[in-house]
């Protein structure tokens, strides 16, 4: 027979045990992980349909081996050097483009973020990159440093784009750029201070630079500046970059991701088409700015300040 | 002043290669076919066709004139058995003679560049017959200097070594394991009897890679070139010859009449749609 005492003690006993593995529970709950993928492709140039496809197979695939996030590079519904053909390969993102149709279909499934070339309402034309999950466009953002010399004659075809935002996604706040973008400083360092904890650049990169080193030295600039803003604004860095060749350009793949703590976890083969797949733990964010606290300590009216004066002699 | 012109041969091998078998593919081509002189450009463009395509897929042509070295012919046949590669032997004095004896007494450039052209006309002759595109075998310096002729030796569909001068292109064969002989004798378009580059040049290829490196790779002015230890006369020369020769590295102009031109506003990549 169960006295009323003992169903008390019995009562709080339980109590005592749910709780403890509630606290258990929550305290791992705070392991966050993120399964990202990296699409290195090679592309057809101004063939939609098949690149398009493309995407829908690689999504699906990531899909079934478990992602949650898959990064295309730059201008991978399209190829890059496309001259002429930018005003018959462009798309409106949204449920009624033919194109987007699909991506936002498939993006119930799996987070996704794709290149491709944006027409605006007034038939302006910009290199874009948009995040797409559950079917909506999340955010799009166009290329705002469009590089004009040497091998490259982007500002010829595009416009640029005039703003540089984070935005809120299912695993917390992200920040895309494109090439150029992130051979500036300031792009990585807005996206940081606007509260990006995970930076997505895509590029569509000719390599360049023969030396006696085993590498060209385009990829070894990229590598460094991306480990570089990793490490100094602690944050995560992926990188999607494509292969394949355009007439004589080689584009030479290399995709990476790189921790707060400037680590390198994951990178993809140099020149080889490739779905480079990696788990984040995010929670290495706590760990790094427990250490190294410089997103706390930076000082972003300081900078405004000294570029108010720089700029207006204020 | 140490200038470095030194490659990774592997990570050249890996891009040229994949240029190579990308280029040939993408527009519904599996083969190719090149012209062997027996000298070490085509052999490094062979043997990169070779290993990108499979050699059964790359046709070797030697194509020898009467006054051509028998060294050539034979650098040649040992190219073509080391790496087992279909191969044909032409001779070009018949055709190339029929010309020239129309006018007795004839420049040496004149019949080299007909020599140049016979072997071009038949390189595009077996590229039906064999359904292979022609792989160039035109270096950096060169195509720089000019020292090629036009519609003749610079004639291809894709060229491979372009963008690596002389000096780099030896570096390279060494790792495509071409004979040394092939390598070490002194580079000759072997148009003329004792022809060689270097004597016809004026200069060195080692010399002249390190002037065209500072001047084209690395920006320098002519005078900062001066300043950096080269001859000032030698400086001018290699200047002024890359200016004159501009006319070989174009497409000829079109004249520009409406709205939308070939070369000028009509812009599309030959790799358009593939």
């Amino acid at each position: 027979m169960i006295t009323k005492a003992g169903s008390q003690r019995r009562n709080l006993l339980l109590i005592l045990i749910l709780s403890s593995i509630i606290k258990f529970v929550d305290f791992f709950s705070l392991t966050m992980k993120l399964n990202l993928a990296l699409a290195q492709i090679n592309t057809r140039l101004g063939n939609i349909q098949v690149n398009l496809d493309k995407h829908i197979t690689l999504a699906r695939q990531a899909f079934q081996d478990g992602m949650d996030l898959l990064v295309f590079p730059e201008l991978s519904l399209t190829g890059y050097i496309l001259q002429d053909l930018v005003p018959t390969v462009s798309c409106r993102p949204g449920v009624e483009d033919p194109v987007f149709h699909h991506l936002l279909d498939a993006s119930r499934d799996i987070d996704l973020v794709v290149g491709f070339v944006d027409e605006d309402a007034r038939h302006r034309f910009y290199i874009a990159s948009a995040y797409i999950s559950r079917g909506e466009v999340i955010h799009v953002h166009h290329k705002v440093y469009l590089p004009t010399y040497g091998l490259f004659d982007e500002g010829r075809f595009f416009a640029p784009g005039d703003s540089v935002r984070a935005f809120d996604t299912r695993f917390g706040r992200f920040g895309m750029l494109i090439c150029e973008d992130f051979w500036h400083a300031s792009p990585p360092y807005i996206l940081w201070q606007d509260g990006a904890d995970m930076l997505l650049f895509s590029s569509a990169s000719p390599g360049r630079g023969l030396t006696a080193e085993p590498k060209l030295e385009s990829s070894a600039w990229v590598e460094h500046t991306n480990r570089a803003y990793a490490s100094l604004f602690t944050v995560f860095v992926a990188h999607a970059n494509r292969v394949g060749f355009e007439d004589g350009l080689n584009f030479w793949g290399g995709s990476t991701v790189f921790d707060p703590d400037g680590k390198l976890v994951a990178q993809a083969p140099y020149f080889e088409e490739a779905l480079t797949k990696t788990e984040i733990d995010l929670n290495q964010l706590h760990r790094t700015r427990a250490r190294l606290p410089l997103l706390r300590d930076e000082r972003p009216e300081l900078v405004q300040r000294e570029l108010e004066r720089i700029l207006h002699g204020n | 002043m140490e200038i470095n012109l030194s490659v990774d041969p592997e990570l050249v091998r890996k891009i040229l290669t994949e240029f190579i078998r990308s280029e040939i593919t993408r527009v519904g081509f599996t083969r190719a076919v090149i012209n062997l002189s027996g000298g070490i450009d085509s052999a490094v463009s062979f043997a990169l066709a070779a290993e990108a395509l499979g050699p059964q897929n790359v046709l070797a042509i030697r194509l020898p004139y009467k006054t051509s070295s028998a060294d050539s012919l034979e650098h040649a046949q040992m190219l073509i058995d080391q790496f087992g590669c279909p191969s044909l032997t032409i001779p070009i004095t018949e055709m190339v003679d029929a010309l020239i004896a129309r006018e007795p007494g004839m420049s040496e450039i004149r019949k080299g560049n007909i020599m140049a052209r016979a072997r071009m006309i038949v390189a595009y002759d077996q590229s039906e017959a064999f359904k292979g595109l022609v792989v160039g075998t035109g270096n950096k310096t060169e195509i720089l200097l000019g020292y090629t002729t036009l519609y003749g030796d610079s004639a291809c569909a894709i060229n491979p070594i372009g963008d690596l001068y002389k000096t780099q292109v030896r570096h390279l064969a060494r790792a495509l394991k071409i004979p040394e002989l092939i390598i070490a004798k002194p580079p000759s378009a072997d148009l003329w009897a004792g022809q060689t580059d270097e004597g016809e040049l004026g200069f060195t290829y080692a010399e002249v890679d390190q002037l065209l490196y500072l001047l084209v790779d690395q920006r320098y002015r002519p005078v900062e070139a001066v300043e950096a230890g080269f001859d000032e006369k030698f400086v001018r020369q290699v200047y002024e010859r890359v200016r004159r020769n501009q006319f070989k590295r174009v497409l000829p102009p079109i004249a520009k009449l409406s709205s939308r031109t070939v070369g000028y506003d009509f812009l599309y990549l030959r790799d358009w749609g593939t």
